[in-house]
């Protein structure tokens, strides 16, 4: 072995993220210190970011089975079966810290990255969605959360828009907590015949190893570990140090490695793929080999370069977007050159695949490092986590912006034209919500993305997550926040065939961080559970935490489901005039956690009203079947800004006001119109669709479509309304909410 | 009535061009390497970013074998049809008058807009009824229409100008409103909005875009006759 000069010490590692008894397990699993190539692979890969060590083993307590599932958890991304040969692979990942440090590149390479996830397993990307979290925009304080959220949305739109991958959906939440620490998570779907998917497990001793895509540099040196696997600290947000380990994206060079991909796998000429992301071709090497069983001999020297002077390590850990890694028979190697050459992209025999299970890279033949295959990939450390939960509330109040006296209508124009609320056209204008021809709904026309299927059915497709109510009751918020999506796909017709996630939490060595992670999987895999949607894969996002504490704990959720007939898609808007509006679902309203309690500067509760999961069920299932039976005119389920927002909503998507009773008292109105929970819906339709929902589940008419106005009163025809605003001033607030943030 | 489709490294619209072209005749891809136009009665040049829009979108696509043969072709009087990313590789290749610039709001728009046709007697209208106007998508960063006073003035004169953004829709910034030109000779068309992304009702929230493959059927089919 040709050491370079001197030996790594304790110290090196520490920097590099390990601790150090990790480092002296290392020393143990080597049976002498490891050399700087050896460290600098081992560091990244025990990272929490590539080991999960402190979410593994809740993770495992996830159901990750169910009749659909083709590809669960380990796997590049899942995949459900869709009908028609078809499956759909998909997966949700965060970009966070890049999006933090630099927000353009940060985004851009967060959706390549996701891309590349999908077409690893051999299926062509159909669809992105995104879930954004940044601080409260407004004000002199709010530069920085301006700064992060145009950057991050331009660099999702440039590297969707250019791939030719249409952004169908998403969501983006404003809270303080994000300020310093902004999330970017993006999910992709893709399609794949059953038959052409592929795994990354490593195979065949004497196959070779071949690099294929973009050059390699120095860029993104470390991400996985000393950016994404620590906290930003107070130096860290746009901390010029550190982005150097923020990567740059090409979209046209993804665009063909993504065809070239696809050619290759059609042409039946690769054993495996993997992509490369976090760690580069340490992790993506490493987990082949592990996947497989076997070993990798692997020479640094015969990867394509983008600078000349590289160090070996470097070579290992470079973070260097758009490339891909195959393994490949000897006598297919021509093929696979000729294709590669096809698509204008690069490629290099870097390896073979070995029977010995050691990870062994090497410099002109001659090695520099070599390490148990097994002791790098699957004998990092995991951790038991320490949940305590706070003594009291951890997060301060939200700035008050609504007097507590505010009448009801101007409650609801402030909910309405509030960050969290308004309309976001001006951030989905800005993405290509219909190449590829499938996009049945856009945004804002549905509750849920719906994408054509060649068959004449459809995929549908929900991302959500409140971290607020999440961090008011870790558990109960994220149950919600699983049947929030599901109700997002009943509205358009569809079932849940499977879910992601992507969980995204401060810094879980902190006992109270733990807890919020501990209770939040718990309600993940209870609500999942119960609503037979398992978890297919996903992503865990740690250490999310700035110079003023903690993100709001923020699972994110993903779920994808399917309706038999594309055609009968649900809408949310009214659609035509003298139709009845009802409310369906045993929806008990509350305040706690509520967006109105936020604009009033209320503290978070502690503790959210238990969710009605099997009446939520029912009432998803009800609402399900009458939309695919198109008995039904609109569906939109309540959810941010209760019942009165959604009443609005569905007012200004279909055009049309509406005449609404309520029967409450007076002590409850501002729940009754403003509280939010799990389970209820709105909905628009002829009478008789409406009496036959009524005989499944709850149905209560509140009002008529027509109109001009959103009209709200007590029955009487005498009563003063509650509230009664024209539509037309309700589309100016909901349209310009956001306007602003884009100059 | 044989449609060709060029596609470029970094075309994205040209499966989607392709699939509205088969509603209305046959179609086929055209790898940009090849010269040969596989007998196609019209090309059609597709959107998308090709070569990554690098240099200046459509600045490198013009040199292409591919676009040799289509510069022959459309010399000969051949339909050729430049959507989108196709608009500005036309321009570039100086098979049409003027040039297409960053949107005035300097952002990726995508939204439905209304679109007047002007012009109802080309090979690329021909099947519009009088009058009409056309509900189509548009998605781009660089689609305001620029030319020089003079060039302006000529091609609104002979009436090349063929879509203008209806009222208020102008999104982008386009000189004159245009949204869609033709050659002086009426043979080749670019224009930004996508009609191949409005040729059904489910996916497209209109078929009016069907309307300009139509055109270009009827003109090749009624040159044929």
């Amino acid at each position: 072995m040709s050491e370079s000069a001197t030996l790594p010490t304790l110290a090196d590692a520490l920097a590099l993220g390990l601790t150090r008894s990790e480092y002296e397990l290392v020393c143990a699993k080597q049976g002498r210190p490891p050399n700087q190539v050896e460290l600098a692979m081992y560091s990244l890969l025990w990272s929490e970011h590539c080991a999960y060590k402190h979410s593994k083993k809740l993770l495992r307590t996830l159901p990750t089975e169910g009749e659909h599932v083709v590809m669960g958890p380990g796997e590049n991304a899942g995949a459900v079966d869709v009908g028609g040969g078809l499956v759909c692979a998909f997966k949700v990942e965060s970009h966070n810290h890049p999006s933090a440090v630099e927000p353009f590149q940060g985004a851009a390479t967060g959706v390549g990255g996701i891309l590349r996830d999908i077409f690893a397993i051999g299926a062509r990307p159909i669809a992105v969605l995104d879930s954004l979290r940044f601080g409260e925009p407004g004000g002199a304080t709010g530069a920085r959360a301006r700064y992060l959220l145009d950057g991050a949305v331009s660099g999702i739109g440039h590297y969707g828009n250019s791939i030719g991958v249409p952004t169908v959906g998403g969501e983006v939440y404003f809270e303080a907590p994000y300020e310093h620490n902004c999330l970017v998570n993006a999910m992709a779907l893709g399609l794949a015949p059953r038959s052409q998917l592929v795994r990354s497990a490593a195979a065949g001793p004497g196959n070779l190893l071949v690099l294929f895509g973009a050059s390699t540099g120095r860029d993104g040196i470390g991400g996985a570990s000393v950016l994404a696997s620590a906290e930003l600290g107070a130096e860290g947000e746009g901390s010029p140090d550190k982005r150097p380990t923020v990567q740059v994206g090409d979209p046209f060079e993804e665009k063909k490695l993504l065809e070239c991909s696809l050619e290759l796998l059609q042409r039946g000429l690769l054993v495996a793929l993997q992509d490369l992301g976090a760690a580069g071709l340490t992790s993506s090497a490493s987990e082949m080999a592990s996947k497989g069983g076997v070993g990798i001999d692997l020479d640094v020297a015969s990867v394509p370069l983008r600078e000349l002077d590289m160090e070996p390590f470097e070579i290992m850990v470079s973070e260097s977007q758009e490339r891909m890694l195959c393994v490949v028979e000897p006598t297919r190697l021509q093929g696979v050159l000729e294709v590669c050459a096809k698509w204008e992209v690069g490629a290099a025999a870097i390896g073979a695949v070995t029977d010995t299970g050691l990870m062994r890279v090497l410099r002109d033949g001659e090695p520099v490092g070599e390490m148990p295959v097994r002791a790098l990939v699957d004998d990092c450390p995991l951790y038991d986590l320490a949940p305590q939960p706070p003594a009291e509330q951890i997060y301060p109040p939200p700035r008050a912006t609504l007097a507590r006296d505010a009448t009801l209508a101007q409650a609801l124009l402030a909910l309405l034209g509030s960050p969290n609320i308004a309309s976001r056209r001006p951030l989905f204008e800005q993405y290509d919500a219909i190449v590829q021809s499938r996009t049945v709904r856009r945004p804002e026309s549905a509750d849920a993305a719906v994408l054509a299927l060649p068959d004449g059915s459809a995929l549908a497709v929900s991302i959500d997550g409140n971290g607020r109510r999440v961090a008011a009751d870790p558990y109960r918020g994220t149950v919600a926040a699983v049947l929030e999506c599901a109700s997002n796909l009943a509205c358009v017709g569809a079932e849940p065939l499977g879910t992601t996630n992507n969980l995204n939490f401060g810094n879980p060595e902190k006992p109270h961080i733990a807890w919020q992670l501990a209770e939040s999987v718990r309600g993940l895999g209870d609500a999942c559970r119960a609503l037979a949607a398992p978890i297919v894969g996903g992503n865990v996002s740690l250490y999310n935490e700035g110079a003023t504490g903690p993100i709001y704990p923020t699972p994110v959720i993903g779920m994808v489901g399917s309706l038999p007939d594309a055609r009968r898609a649900g809408r949310l808007g009214f659609a035509r005039a003298g139709q009845r509006i009802a409310l369906v679902g045993s929806f008990t309203p509350s305040l706690a956690a509520a967006e109105l309690a936020k604009l009033r500067g209320e503290p978070l509760p502690q503790e959210l009203p238990e969710p009605d999961v099997a009446g939520a069920s029912a009432a998803q299932q009800a609402v399900r079947d009458a939309v695919r039976a198109g008995a039904l005119a609109s569906a939109h389920d309540i959810a941010e800004g209760g019942l009165a927002v959604a009443l609005a909503e569905s007012c200004l998507a279909g055009g049309l006001g509406a005449r609404v009773e309520l029967e409450g008292s007076a002590e409850d109105v501002l729940a009754e119109l403003f509280g939010e929970g799990c389970g209820g819906f709105l909905v628009s339709g002829p009478d008789a669709a409406l009496d036959e929902l009524g005989g499944r589940v709850p149905v209560l008419a509140i009002g008529t479509v027509g109109g001009e106005a959103l009209r709200i009163a007590r029955p009487g025809a005498a009563a003063e309304p509650l509230l009664e605003l024209e539509l037309e001033q309700l589309a100016a607030t909901h349209a310009e909410g956001l306007v602003e943030l884009f100059p | 009535m044989k449609f060709g489709v060029l596609q470029f490294p970094g075309s994205c619209d040209e499966v989607d061009a392709l699939a509205a072209a088969r509603r209305v005749g046959d179609a086929e891809l055209i790898w940009h390497g090849q010269r040969d136009l596989g007998g196609a009665d019209a090309i059609i040049v597709p959107g998308g970013f090709s070569y990554g829009d690098y240099l200046r979108a459509g600045a490198i696509a013009r040199f292409s074998a591919a676009m040799e043969s289509v510069i022959e072709f459309a010399d000969a009087g051949g339909l050729v049809l430049g959507i989108c990313n196709g608009f500005q590789v036309l321009c570039e290749a100086r098979l049409l008058p003027g040039a297409l610039l960053p949107n005035a709001n300097l952002r990726f728009t995508f939204r439905q807009v209304h679109l007047e046709v002007v012009a109802g007697e080309t090979p690329f209208t021909c099947a519009c009824p009088p009058g009409a106007m056309l509900s189509i998508p548009v998605k781009h960063s660089f689609g305001r229409y620029y030319a020089d006073a003079a060039t302006l003035q000529r091609i609104e004169r002979s009436g090349q100008v063929v879509l203008r953004y209806g009222a208020g829709e102008n999104f982008n910034g386009s000189l004159h409103d245009i949204a869609g030109v033709c050659n002086e000779r009426g043979n080749v068309f670019g224009l930004m909005p996508h009609p191949e992304h409005a040729v059904e009702e489910l996916i497209g929230g209109s078929s009016d875009g069907l309307l300009i493959f139509q055109s270009m059927r009827l003109a090749v089919e009624g040159a044929r006759v």
